[in-house]
């Protein structure tokens, strides 16, 4: 395997693989706050249990993203050390920052899972709310970064040098807004589908249904809102987008000409050499409409950028497409879940509606994936947008594709055994957590 | 503000060794006790570093940030030639991280622990070793940056027995801070006796890896002897440290666990001091006899400035919290869930 692409591949493969954990680690401490409070309130034991077994899972899920993000931190030099040696001491500052904003989440955590029966209960419940805060701000921290790189801001590029830098500003670039919202939302959605799924499909199965049922909905709740908001956040991304890095925008829309009343170009498959979509739906004037406001409105084209310019269409078009399609799905079943919650009280106890939230477990992540991959392939060839190419940063060293093969067995090993562990943790629910049911039997 | 920078650098490093180092020890010691006694060891560590553990390999993220963002051709520097050893430490960071919680969060206590138990105890020793390597290699001035040949860049850059050597040396500070950390934490005089006899080996065996490196180093003509002996205040605090060891050996027996954790620390923080203080601000020494300094090699003052304000402003957040954090669990309450 070529060196550039291997380096590639393992970037891409230590950020998805990271930002599945660091996703739910940020989450899933709202809903267990959620629960703690539920319990602190009422008194109900099921609360308590629910939030014990969550806690479970956020620490698993903390643990192994702190580990993927430190190793994440030295594979930005170990795979790209010229990018980082112009880039760090311009984006550092939300890096920095975020040192902080995890490092309140590691030890608020080291509160919250061992503060059971040692702390006061409100300061306790308190620490938890403050991981999930502290988790937030750290992914937004982050996010901030990657915008940076698609909108760099903060430095003066003269001669190929880079001056007069300006952390601060490279910090509020002008994606960072737009990019964090969007990426904060993607969060919520794909968390609570997830677990709104795996505690769905135990309640079709019958197991602990008081235990299950509350979990649910405090996971649903929170996924269903926050799949209704997701279109609005991603309406404010396109247009920036669009604004910003044109090319981007093209290559997710396989938009290959410049022109007015352009079309929004649905699913197809992009055929870059004749430079057309085959077989997709295209409702005329809606593209302009949705990045400009006007349906008559300029759309820049693939043929505005120049060749050596242009990102890989196929791939850019085709994640967008999956990200949008599974939003959408997502809104749909978070609409139906609404129409149950206040008009249709028998549908929350028909199954339908709990297997559709079955099959929807892993729409939120893949859409996330997708999402991403549209922001970083789309960004191509660039890893600092219109600045420096990706293939000129990235390292001497020359067996680069072993280094790739090595951290995707350690990547795809860690996922199986995650899994099993979360498996466990389910189907020891139980034994471990449902106190009810131990009451039941004794 | 460059030196507020520094500061920050340095200690955490210093509180990455100790924390850090004590949490690897932990796993190192659990390799190296017989079967019999295995259980009470990995029982009474993992009281005594679970809490904190979550915070601990923060120290290595702030290192490495306050690195890429204040002084970015040593870090691109280190990341290029230091590849391979990087990646061996990335992995047992991995391993071992994951390990511990596959181990401690496993709702199904089985066979899987004897996968999980491995896994743990090798990396803890991996990674400290490899460390060690890294340190070592920085200053042992084998970096070759105008290196035509893959071995001479990448290999040869750490693989010398000079770095091998402190990579032993490293492992045997984690395995000696933990070994102190835990006596304190015993459950009963049997238990404390048999964590002290352990401590007194321990030191035998630091004193014993640390002559190996001042041997390897002649060796390998690294001038290591006159860096540490040849100023006043590397000597001064190499012998502050070796008389607080010999007021810890004869104080193992006392109960004064507390004071025996202060004179490790202030052990390991001598010899940390030692062996930068000496060529301060050089950081890394390279092959063609030019060095990357602290202060010719950092970024724009923007950038320093900035950074600073960020660590100290982070720190009035963080370092309270820590204390507290750790205060309360050091406090050997009766756990009883009232509410």
């Amino acid at each position: 395997m070529d060196d550039f692409l291997a380096a590639r591949l393992q970037m891409a493969f230590s950020l998805g693989f990271h930002i599945v954990f660091a996703c739910i680690g940020m989450v899933m401490p709202f809903f267990m706050s959620v629960a703690h409070f539920y319990w602190l309130k009422t008194k109900k034991a099921v609360y308590k249990d629910v939030t014990k077994a969550w806690s479970k899972g956020v620490a698993i899920f903390f643990a192994t993203g702190a580990v993927s993000g430190t190793v994440l931190s030295f594979e930005l030099g170990l795979l790209w050390p010229t990018f980082m040696e112009h880039a760090g001491p311009i984006f550092g500052m939300p890096f920095s920052l975020e040192g902080t904003a995890f490092f309140i989440e590691a030890i608020a955590l080291g509160f919250y899972l061992y503060g059971w029966g040692k702390l006061n209960p409100w300061f306790h419940w308190f620490t938890g709310v403050v991981v999930g805060i502290s988790g937030l701000l750290s992914g937004i921290l982050v996010v901030a970064a990657n915008a940076w790189m698609n909108s760099p801001a903060g430095f003066d590029f003269v001669d190929g040098k880079y001056l007069n830098i300006d952390p601060i500003k490279a910090m509020f670039n002008d994606a960072w807004f737009s990019q964090a919202l969007h990426m904060s939302v993607a969060a919520f959605v794909s968390t609570g589908f997830a677990v709104a799924g795996v505690h769905a499909l135990m309640i079709l199965r019958r197991k602990n249904v008081l235990f299950h049922s509350k979990a649910f909905k405090i996971a649903a709740v929170f996924g269903t809102v926050a799949a209704c908001l997701q279109p609005i956040s991603g309406d404010i991304s396109a247009k920036d987008v669009a604004h910003r890095q044109p090319a981007k925008l093209a290559a997710m829309e396989a938009h290959f000409h410049t022109e007015r009343n352009a079309p929004l170009i649905i699913g197809g498959i992009p055929d870059t050499a004749n430079k057309r979509v085959d077989y997709a739906i295209k409702i005329p004037g809606l593209l302009s409409f949705m990045t400009t406001g006007d349906f008559n409105g300029e759309v820049k084209g693939l043929d505005a950028i120049p060749k050596e310019d242009q990102p890989p269409v196929a791939v850019t078009h085709y994640a967008f497409q999956i990200m949008v399609g599974l939003g959408m799905a997502m809104v749909l079943i978070a609409l139906l879940y609404f129409i149950a919650l206040w008009k249709k009280q028998q549908w929350l106890k028909s199954n339908w509606l709990l297997k559709l939230f079955v099959i929807a477990t892993p729409m939120g992540f893949i859409a996330l994936e997708a999402g991403w991959t549209v922001t970083e392939v789309g960004r191509q060839p660039w890893i600092i947008n219109g600045v420096m190419r990706t293939a000129d940063a990235a390292t001497p060293m020359p067996g680069i594709a072993y280094s790739f093969y090595l951290f995707t067995g350690v990547y795809i090993s860690l996922a199986i055994i995650v899994s099993l562990l979360l498996y466990r943790q389910i189907t020891m629910v139980d034994k471990l957590y449902d106190s009810t049911s131990k009451l039941s039997k004794t | 503000m460059i030196y507020v920078v520094i500061v920050f650098l340095w200690t955490s490093i210093l509180l990455y060794i100790l924390l850090g180092g004590a949490d690897f020890g932990a796993g190192i010691i659990e390799l190296f006790t017989s079967k019999g006694n295995r259980s009470k060891t990995r029982k009474t560590m993992y009281e005594a570093i679970g809490p904190i553990w979550e915070a601990n390999h923060m120290w290595l993220i702030i290192a490495i940030v306050i690195l890429f963002v204040g002084f970015p051709k040593i870090y691109t520097t280190v990341s290029i030639y230091l590849h391979i050893p990087l990646v061996c430490m990335l992995l047992g960071v991995i391993a071992r991280g994951t390990a511990f919680v596959f181990r401690n969060y496993d709702a199904v206590k089985d066979d899987m622990q004897k996968l999980y138990t491995p896994i743990f105890v090798y990396s803890s020793l991996i990674t400290p070793f490899f460390l060690g390597i890294i340190a070592a290699s920085s200053v042992s001035g084998q970096i070759d940056i105008q290196a035509q040949d893959f071995l001479s860049a990448y290999v040869f850059s750490w693989l010398n027995w000079f770095s091998v050597t402190v990579g032993i040396f490293t492992v045997s500070i984690c395995g000696f801070l933990a070994t102190i950390f835990i006596i304190g934490q015993a459950a009963n005089d049997d238990d404390r006796s048999f964590f002290i006899r352990k401590a007194r080996r321990t030191i035998y065996i630091v004193m014993f890896c640390g002559a190996l490196v001042f041997v390897a180093a002649y060796h390998e003509n690294i001038p290591l002897a006159s860096w540490i002996f040849g100023d006043t205040l590397g000597l001064t605090a190499i012998i502050a440290a070796s008389i607080s060891l010999i007021i810890m050996f004869f104080l193992l027996q006392r109960k004064k666990p507390i004071l025996l954790r202060l004179l490790a620390g202030f052990q390991v923080t001598m010899i940390l001091f030692a062996a930068t203080y000496s060529h301060f601000p050089d950081i890394i020494l390279l092959k063609n006899g030019s060095n990357l300094s602290l202060l010719t090699h950092q970024g724009q003052a923007k950038a320093i400035d900035t950074l600073g304000y960020a660590l100290l402003i982070g720190s009035i957040f963080i370092l309270p919290a820590l204390v507290y954090l750790i205060y309360i669990f050091q406090q050997k309450k009766e756990v009883q869930e009232t509410y």
